[in-house]
């Protein structure tokens, strides 16, 4: 579905991508990783044909620079950093969806489920939305289309578990039919989400691999979680993952999302002294 | 078409919501308001009295304050949106080079001639109301000819834009721009033919070339049409193109140097990277 064939790209007379080859197949999940300056958002722009380049980047057979309608019609494209767009935002998703040739109530909709009042400011401008407003509205305008290649760049990392949680549902219903690549500079991010990774580094690929497939996108985890003492600062971070407590505040009890595990153990991490024990089953669908 | 217009109302719309359009409106509009109320319809002038009067100094100020305006205003946008990563998005999305760089051209150029254009009318309809007679063709023509000076200032800030790689670089260079024209537009000029070391038509020739002298001279052959203001050059010019020919000269010089340099513009945005 798509291909790089022999990428490369110099900035000046810093070569930024250095002969990358990569197939990635119709349902590939990839998470692309690496460090700062690594090269993944140029190998992104050059997939989106924003760069020229030298070699090949083809999806579906055509080049994104020499097709661009035909193939952007066809990717849907969270940033990393949203654009300071002072439009307001029913301008923005009416603007996506005319160019995209969707409707904008499919856009909405996601929208909704992620939990977003888009009624409700759809004539703020959207460079004022908060950071995570701004995200749940990019990952509908990328989702509310028949996108045929997700390209996301660290798309949950400004979202809370709730939104997350309906993020990855939103994923796994289309993970049959689009190709994903998920760009972030920390594979535990976005790990469990993939199943292909590849690392770069210094412009070159330096790790491909597949992984297990095992972590479903839409399962959950049920989680107990009983701690020695009260805390403020351990109810409030648990609090947000909407657990709930018992009558004396120890015994904390609630669902994650499956791909949120290891964000999840993360923020535990912060607590270990104060936890005294903690289980996590997978919830039968 | 359909991709070219919605491009065109987004800049339209992101540019009403900018500060400098704000600024720009507010500026065009006091030109007018001020004129009125110190009371230019009223005064005479080389024989010029009424609306006329408010017109004529109203395109020399205009002539003075818009072009630096349209260029550092497109450039600082332009290449602001690109710096902040505005580009890198809406190009993200499915909509050809061509249609995003003429619907920004369109849209912009919208923005920019459509306060000017307003201030004057609203002018005239002022001086309906105050039964002060109106010059319509005076009017028709300095409508025509600030619709292209907005023309060719905007291509020439396309230009710029796509050229620089930064909004401090695009600003510059923006300015240096006008910079250069304005120095044209008589100091040079005057010094290089006092040294008389060329001669007169090829000074007044690359006078002629600098569309801010093309507009100035087109402004003052409307309330002086021998051009004596001008001197000596006048001849070079009423030979060479003759009044009516000179007023469409000043017209089609500078809208096709706006459509050039918006043209070889496009086509350096289309060829290098675009965010």
């Amino acid at each position: 579905m798509i291909q790089f064939n022999n990428v490369a790209k110099t900035f000046r007379r810093a070569r930024v991508l250095d002969g990358i080859s990569l197939d990635i197949g119709l349902g590939e999940r990839v998470a692309l990783i690496g460090s700062n300056g690594a090269g993944k958002t140029t190998l992104i722009r050059c997939l989106l044909g924003e760069y020229t380049y030298d070699g090949e980047v083809a999806i579906n057979g055509l080049d994104p620079r020499g097709n661009r309608t035909a193939v952007l019609g066809n990717i849907g494209f969270v940033p990393q950093l949203p654009p300071p767009l002072k439009m307001p935002v029913g301008q923005l998703i009416d603007f996506s969806a005319a160019l995209c040739g969707t409707d904008p109530h499919r856009i909405h909709d996601i929208a909704k489920r992620l939990g977003l009042d888009v009624e409700g400011i759809l004539s703020r401008q959207f460079v004022r939305l908060s950071g995570g407003m701004k995200q749940k509205l990019l990952i509908a305008i990328a989702l509310g289309r028949e996108a045929r290649v997700l390209v996301m760049d660290e798309p949950a990392a400004n979202l809370d578990p709730e939104a997350r949680k309906i993020f990855f549902d939103l994923l796994a219903e289309r993970q049959n039919e689009a190709t994903m690549i998920i760009s972030s500079h920390r594979l535990d991010e976005v790990s469990s989400l993939v199943n292909r990774v590849i690392e770069m580094d210094m412009g070159k690929v330096v790790l491909d691999d597949k992984v297990a497939d095992d972590v479903s996108l839409s399962g959950t985890l049920a989680c107990r979680i009983v701690i020695k003492r009260f805390e403020p600062a351990f109810a409030k971070a648990i609090a947000a993952w909407r657990f709930a407590a018992s009558d004396d505040n120890l015994v904390w009890s609630g669902h994650i999302a499956g791909p949120d595990r290891l964000r999840f153990l993360g923020m535990i991490s912060r607590y270990t002294a104060l936890v005294s024990d903690l289980s996590l089953v997978e919830a039968v669908n | 078409m359909k991709q070219l217009w919605l491009t065109a109302k987004l800049d339209i719309v992101e540019s009403l919501r900018a500060r400098w359009f704000q600024i720009y409106t507010l500026v065009f509009g006091g030109i007018v308001a001020l004129l009125f109320m110190f009371g230019l319809t009223e005064s005479r002038v080389l024989g010029f009295i009424g609306l006329s009067r408010l017109l004529v100094t109203y395109i020399q100020l205009t002539m003075a304050i818009l072009p630096i305006f349209v260029l550092i205003t497109t450039v600082r946008s332009v290449a602001g949106d690109r710096e902040a990563g505005v580009f890198e998005y809406l190009l993200s999305l499915p909509v050809s080079l061509s249609a995003w760089f003429w619907g920004k051209i369109v849209g912009r150029y919208i923005v920019v001639f459509a306060p000017v254009f307003l201030a004057m009318l609203g002018a005239v309809g002022w001086a309906s109301f105050k039964d002060i007679e109106v010059p319509w063709g005076m009017f028709g023509y300095y409508t025509a000819l600030l619709a292209v000076m907005a023309m060719c200032f905007l291509g020439i800030g396309m230009l710029i834009s796509a050229v620089a790689r930064s909004t401090d670089i695009a600003q510059g260079a923006a300015f240096m721009v006008w910079l250069t024209l304005l120095l044209f537009l008589d100091l040079i000029l005057l010094g290089v033919m006092i040294q008389g070391k060329v001669a007169p038509e090829v000074a007044v020739g690359l006078a002629l070339a600098n569309p801010l002298q093309v507009f100035r001279t087109a402004a003052l052959a409307l309330f002086d049409p021998q051009l004596i203001v001008l001197g000596p050059s006048a001849y070079v010019i009423l030979d060479t193109f003759g009044l009516v020919g000179y007023k469409v000269f000043a017209l089609a010089y500078p809208a096709a140097l706006g459509l050039l340099s918006a043209t070889i513009g496009y086509f350096i945005f289309r060829r290098g990277d675009l965010p």
